[in-house]
């Protein structure tokens, strides 16, 4: 499907950090795979200039915005202005000859531009007809995701195009479908289509927005103000220009015998994969990541080996990056290997690599922020007061400022250092919805 | 010794149920390394062996190549019975130092039987008698094949048979010693099981006509970073000299395997150049050493390969110790904790060892501060003070000369082996009576003898016979 030429396929790194010395009898391997992909030259100046790219330059590329358009949208009316003028900006910063097309959806999806089932292709004109088109959204009508979903996966299929990309936004809770219709949209779309997510306002769902990300690899994130969406709708645009190379997927191949206890995104931000594993031949499995521009992530891996003599040595993992080729066959991007070597040298087999550690460190902090909230919520404020304090220890040993910032808007600090915390009285929707949203963010180990 | 010649406990392969002799280092159908099966704890099996049937040995004549020459190694001459440094220690032209100017009696106190302070044993036994009481009566052959193999056979006629069950693969591929059932990917390790497969490293003997080496991982450590390096030289009048390196890569530096190796080519290759063209050896063997030295800084230039993220990248390092054998002289230089024996054939002659550590508990004894066992029974014993690499603060060669005045052995050989026989005395006792004639068999015997202990390092031993016979002299 993904025809490349040469000059834009990212090229893939595999760094493996891990501490590879087992004590006697040690049986478990973590290892920190850092993926980057550094793109053909040109992607650099195809973020900050889109524009700067003809037609027929940079990757072929589909993106479907769908703005909710539900009776809840004028209450206050800026959220619709807000959307449209975020829908424009977001218009303006196609590259020419990128395929898009306007979704309003309610209860129902609609057409909005360029319509007839058809993709549009972007271009001075068509920039400006879809501009004018959105004027003719207004807000009215319910709310079911999963068919703005499947509408944009129909209208993104028409194209043959390596990138397909969806931007959505809502303001409300997926009220006129069954959570189990969201989660049957979602499993059709995977894979298919990858899509950024954003709640305006405070009456969305977190994990209804946070989960419609989750699923498609894109982004989530909350924007309170409605009057800071075109900025958001911008950058989200031009990140997903900036994609080059779709459908990449982790490869994990392990010897007999090895048990994988879990596989996470832990960069930029905590995404669970352990179960969104595909088989791929004897000892393999494909874990989704979706498409990659210019950038770096992490992923955590953890795997159990069956034990082995001092002074043994095995390969408790392969790791891959790989793509589908055109004719169904896998290009292999780049391979590290994670290794287990049994010692009787117990500094060596009882230092913890620093990236694990860190690592670990962040998913915790994702962790307890979740489970904070929840207990706040139900009322447990002691377990809430353990937890977020134990976050607040967490996002300041490991210098993730902005988890921290976010933390002390829900919890007075005592001391970071010994994670004592008091909650506060009074906490502001968006400031809660934000931790929550923003809680899988993880920074990067000090260098 | 008898300890040695037991029968292995193993009776067949945990890999394939191949059954096994005693003495197989690697099963002879599959290639599993048998080193790697932890044995029981009461009953150890000797997983080195000299490769002889347990029973009776063959009947053969004596192996001739190796017996020592008719007395033509220099008669030691009058000494006075002052405490003067003995003379037989160093001939004329030969201060007995180091390369440091350091005086060497001094440093060798603590071997009770060291060569030159005992000008009483220095009689020599009639030349062409028998090495000794202990020697055992008919001699093995010089087959090198009875020494254990390194797992290259795999077409051993009886491996299609003990295993039909699995699929033949494909001809070229490589089966996984560790499962059998996996070929071993391009990286080296088991498609199947994910095993890392025996590098070749793991296991080297060597054996030339006058003097043989034997590397091991043992039995802790994931791999070997020790190296050796064996060769014959010949002196510009024609006579032969033999030389051995034997290096020890520091665990705690990058990449210590890479280092040992380089060390070890870097000395042998350095002594071959230098001997022949008339070098006094003790200057060469300073000369091998500070040519090693620098083969070895220059790894730290090198990029690291790419796995390698550790965040102390330290230089590469490693000890050396190095013996040239000539007609009548006897060469050793040192840099680290690796050593070197002296083991007269006549076993009622003095044992010494040649060389003092630069290491910590060494330090603390030479400074009179502990005494011997309280110094090595410090975890800090085996700290090194010198060694091979750029991050030396200064090379400091020893070397010494010596003019044994009887046939013997050196031994040479890392802490891998001497941890498990400390004093000359014990290491003497390990060594197979008939080392001289033996010097392959016996370093086997020796590495054999560090496994059964534990083997808790890498071990390498060097066996050279002294003196050094002259090319295709055989017995008289």
């Amino acid at each position: 499907m993904a025809i490349f030429s040469k000059s834009n396929v990212p090229q893939f790194t595999v760094d493996v950090y891990q501490n590879e010395y087992l004590p006697e009898g040690g049986r478990e391997v973590n290892a920190i795979a850092t993926v980057t992909s550094t793109g053909g030259g040109t992607i650099g100046s195809a973020v900050g200039a889109p524009h700067l790219y003809s037609a027929g330059e940079g990757p072929d590329a589909a993106v479907a915005i769908m703005v909710d358009c539900s009776g809840s949208m004028d209450y206050p009316p800026t959220k619709m202005r807000g959307a449209r003028d975020a829908t424009a900006a977001a218009i303006d910063a196609l590259r020419d000859g990128v395929h898009f097309a306007v979704i309003g959806g309610t209860h129902v999806a609609s057409e909005v531009y360029p319509g007839g089932g058809r993709l549009a292709v972007a271009g001075p004109g068509t920039r400006a007809q879809a501009k004018e088109a959105l004027r003719k959204l207004s807000a009215g009508g319910g709310t079911a995701i999963g068919t703005w979903l499947r509408l944009a996966d129909r209208l993104l299929a028409s194209a043959d195009v390596s990138i397909r990309h969806g931007i959505l936004l809502t303001d409300g809770r997926n009220e006129h479908e069954s959570p189990e219709d969201l989660r049957a949209s979602l499993d059709a779309c995977a894979g298919r289509f990858t899509c950024d997510a954003r709640g305006v306002g405070t009456d969305w769902e977190v994990k209804e927005v946070t989960g419609i990300a989750s699923a498609l690899l894109g982004t989530a994130d909350i924007v309170a103000d409605p009057a800071g969406l075109a900025a958001d709708f911008t950058q989200m645009m031009e990140s997903a220009m900036g994609k080059e190379v779709a459908d990449v997927s982790l490869r994990l191949w392990t010897p007999m015998g090895v048990e994988i206890m879990f596989v996470k995104q832990v960069a930029p931000t905590v995404e669970e994969l352990t179960d969104r594993r595909t088989e791929a031949g004897p000892r393999a499995g494909d874990y989704p990541t979706g498409s990659w521009g210019d950038e770096s992530r992490d992923y955590h891996i953890c795997v159990r080996v069956p034990g082995a003599e001092l002074g043994q040595e095995m390969l408790a993992a392969r790791v891959s990056l790989i793509v589908p080729g055109a004719d169904g066959t896998v290009q292999t991007l780049s391979q590290g290997l994670v290794r287990a070597v049994w010692t009787d040298d117990m500094a060596a087999s009882t230092s913890i690599n620093p990236q694990v550690a860190h690592y670990t460190g962040q998913a915790e902090l994702a962790q307890v922020i979740q489970q904070g909230l929840d207990a706040r919520k139900s009322g447990d404020f002691d377990g809430a007061t353990a937890k977020l304090g134990r976050a607040v220890q967490l996002a300041s040993a490991s210098g993730n400022e902005d988890t921290a910032k976010l933390l002390s808007k829900v919890v007075d600090v005592v001391d970071a250092t010994t994670g004592t915390v008091r909650l506060k009285a009074r906490v502001a929707e968006a400031d809660e919805m934000t931790l929550e949203t923003r809680s899988t963010k993880t920074v990067r180990v000090k260098k | 010794m008898s300890q040695m010649h037991q029968p292995a406990a193993l009776s067949t392969c945990p890999s394939c149920e191949e059954p096994l002799e005693s003495g197989d280092l690697f099963c002879d159908a599959c290639g599993y390394d048998l080193s790697a099966v932890p044995p029981p704890p009461s009953d150890r099996p000797t997983v080195v062996l000299n490769g002889m049937p347990p029973g009776p040995p063959p009947a053969a004549p004596p192996a001739p190549a190796a017996a020592p020459a008719p007395a033509q190694w220099p008669v030691a001459p009058e000494v006075d019975s002052s405490d003067t440094p003995a003379p037989t220690h160093r001939s004329a032209d030969l201060p007995g130092t180091d390369s440091g100017g350091g005086d060497l009696a001094a440093s060798e106190q603590t071997a009770p039987g060291q060569v030159p302070a005992d000008p009483d044993d220095y009689l020599l036994p009639a030349p062409g008698t028998s090495p000794g009481p202990e020697a055992p009566g008919p001699e093995a052959p010089a087959d090198p094949r009875t020494g254990p193999q390194p797992a290259t056979e795999a077409a051993h006629p009886s491996a299609g048979a003990a295993e039909p069950v699995l699929p033949t693969p494909p001809a070229g591929t490589k089966l996984c010693v560790a499962c059998r059932a996996g070929h071993v990917a391009p990286d080296g390790y088991c498609e199947n099981c994910g095993h890392a497969q025996p590098r070749e490293r793991d296991h080297m003997e060597q054996e030339l006509a006058a003097v043989a080496a034997v590397s091991d991982r043992g039995l802790r450590h994931h791999r070997n970073e020790d190296a050796f390096a064996i060769s014959s030289a010949a002196l510009p009048d024609g006579s032969p000299a033999t030389v051995a390196i034997v290096c020890d890569g520091v665990s705690s530096a990058t990449r210590p395997d890479e280092a040992s190796m380089a060390a070890s080519r870097a000395a042998n290759a350095a002594l071959q150049d230098a001997l022949p063209r008339g070098t006094h050896p003790q200057q060469a063997m300073h000369d091998a050493i500070v040519a090693a030295a620098e083969a070895v800084n220059s790894l730290a230039a090198e990029p690291t390969s790419a796995r390698e993220h550790s965040p102390h990248q330290n230089a590469p390092a490693c000890t050396l110790v190095g013996a040239v054998v000539t007609g009548g002289l006897l060469v050793i230089g040192w840099v680290g904790d690796s050593r070197a024996y002296w083991v007269p054939v006549d076993r009622t002659g003095p044992t010494a060892r040649l060389t003092e550590d630069d290491s910590w508990a060494a330090q603390m004894v030479a400074a009179g501060l502990m005494n011997e066992a309280e110094a090595y029974a410090d975890e800090r014993a085996h700290a090194i003070t010198g060694w091979l690499g750029a991050d030396a603060y200064e090379l400091e060669p020893h070397t010494a000369s010596f003019k044994p005045d009887r046939p013997g052995v050196v031994v040479v050989c890392t802490d891998g082996l001497w941890n498990y026989a400390e004093a000359a005395q014990d290491m003497a006792r390990a060594l197979p009576a008939d080392a001289a004639l033996r010097p392959l068999h016996s370093a086997q015997v020796l590495v054999g003898h560090a496994l059964d202990g534990g083997g808790h390092d890498n071990v390498t031993v060097a066996i050279l016979p002294f003196p050094a016979a002259p090319q295709g002299a055989g017995s008289a």
